[in-house]
């Protein structure tokens, strides 16, 4: 896959660039993803692809743990609703991912640090643009410190 | 409200019908056990009570002290070699029998119970109480007490602190949770007490990988109180168990109403009201909603 210095970093003055941990399906993203790497389109090196048999594999516990390790942002990306590989995978994953976010955004963790996408193996223009903007959004948002850094006990009273 | 072991010999009629149900079941062999509450001195709350012979069913109260849910006691080995288990349950106890069933931790034959009609314990009423769907128990094997009126469920009025909550800004939610969940020493009464936290080994334990940092900071207890709140989604009856029980007073029934009130929201759906519901996570529908999936 190509590589590309954003230009947002540089416009900051900073080195700093946001990590996004993408929890990929085998048989859709995974291939989109692969796709606009062939198809040599251009796209920021901010995102950290791991590959998994389905959407539906995504436990939402590698979510809190990609944010604890230090993910700026996270994104889970399956095949379009009756694509699934496995029949139904995906519609297992758009009940609890959805549902996991908004008992994040209740607990105060911004909602917009985690993404969930449907990109098939033909959309590598998707996935290019997809990765354009999620990184853009990503570095608007900034560093996630919140969370990854309070392990210190907090001083109380 | 406190009562002494005394008092038992003044009975109330809905104790009187009790005791006469219990201590049947148990002298016909219908059951091997029966969990109920009884006093303790020096108690506040009836404390559980496992009549095992008629005569210790002469010690079952039922009155606005018996807040427990005795539920947790079904799915233990333990429990289960004394024999059939004869449970007394209010309304919001049967919700989690209920989930038990659906969930096939225990099967109905297993059990036998005596449903109390209830109109709310404690005083003032828990919140749980002013909102409950279920004061008639629905289902059991014999059912005990005046009918209690139900008043029409009013959703806004169960859902108003988590309205409140999510009147706040992401800041400040943050702020408000950090100082809860700092408090949290990590001792899992929370989980220990829940009907519903069964599982053999928690996620919490766990350590290949470790899931959860078991070090009472604060992204530690963070993780595992999402955890538990987002375990329980879908399957979480409202008892207040949980919350009850947290030496801290960390507002634990509020994650887990606003995970019931997401449940109602996009699955229609209440758990624990009939023991063959499907839960929202072990099914889908082909027109969920598809709102923020890019
Ligand atoms: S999570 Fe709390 S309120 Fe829900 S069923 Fe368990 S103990 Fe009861
Ligand atoms: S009962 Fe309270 S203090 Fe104990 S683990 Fe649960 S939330 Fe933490």
């Amino acid at each position: 896959m190509t590589e590309k210095k954003t230009t947002a970093a540089q416009r900051d003055g900073t080195d700093w660039q946001p990590r996004i941990v993408a929890f990929l399906c085998n048989w859709c993203s995974y291939a989109g993803a692969d796709l606009a790497g062939m198809s040599r389109n251009d796209y920021p090196a901010a995102i950290k692809i791991v590959r998994l048999p389905c959407s539906g594999r995504v436990d939402p516990m590698f979510v809190l743990k990609s944010f604890e390790r230090g993910a700026d942002m996270v994104l889970v990306s399956g095949c379009h609703p009756g694509d699934c590989h496995y029949s139904s995978g995906n519609y297992h994953a758009r009940r609890k991912l959805p549902a996991f976010r908004e008992l994040l955004g209740f607990m105060g963790i911004d909602p917009r640090r985690f993404k969930i996408s449907w990109v098939s193996a033909a959309e590598g223009n998707k996935w290019s643009s997809l990765v354009a903007d999620i990184t853009e959004e990503a570095y608007a948002l900034g560093p996630f410190q919140e969370f990854p850094k309070c392990t210190a006990p907090e001083k109380t009273g | 409200m406190h009562r002494t072991g005394e008092n038992r010999m003044n009975a109330t009629p809905v104790e009187e019908s009790l005791r006469e149900a219990a201590a049947g079941a148990i002298a016909d062999g219908t059951v091997g056990v029966v969990i109920g509450y009884g006093h303790e001195a020096g108690s506040d709350v009836a404390t559980p009570l496992f009549a095992r012979t008629p005569e210790q069913a002469r010690g079952l109260v039922f009155d606005a002290t018996c807040v427990g849910n005795l539920a947790i006691y079904l799915p233990k080995p333990e429990v289960r070699a004394l024999g059939r288990t004869g449970l007394v349950v209010k309304g919001c106890d049967l919700r989690a029998v209920n989930v038990l069933l659906r969930e096939h931790v225990i099967e109905r034959e297993d059990v036998f119970l005596i449903g109390v009609r209830c109109a709310g314990v404690c005083e003032p009423p828990l919140h749980k109480c002013t909102v409950c769907p279920v004061h008639d128990p629905s289902g059991c094997d014999v059912t005990l007490g005046d009918s209690v009126e139900q008043p029409t469920a009013d959703a806004s009025r169960a859902n108003a602190l988590v309205a409140e909550m999510e009147a706040k800004s992401i800041e400040e939610r943050w702020e408000f949770w950090k100082r809860q969940m700092t408090k949290c020493v990590r001792c899992y009464a929370c989980r220990q007490v829940c009907p519903l936290c069964y599982c053999k080994r928690c996620i919490v334990e766990k350590t290949t990988p470790q899931w959860v940092e078991t070090s009472p900071h604060l992204r530690g207890n963070l993780a595992w109180n999402v955890v538990r709140a987002f375990h329980l989604t879908g399957r979480c009856v409202g008892c207040g168990e949980c919350e009850r029980v947290c030496p801290v007073d960390i507002p634990l029934g509020l994650l887990n109403q606003k995970m019931a009130g997401l449940m109602e929201q996009w699955f229609d759906f209440q758990s624990g009201l009939a023991p063959d519901e499907q839960a929202p996570f072990t099914t889908w529908d082909p027109n969920d909603p598809e709102e923020g999936i890019l």
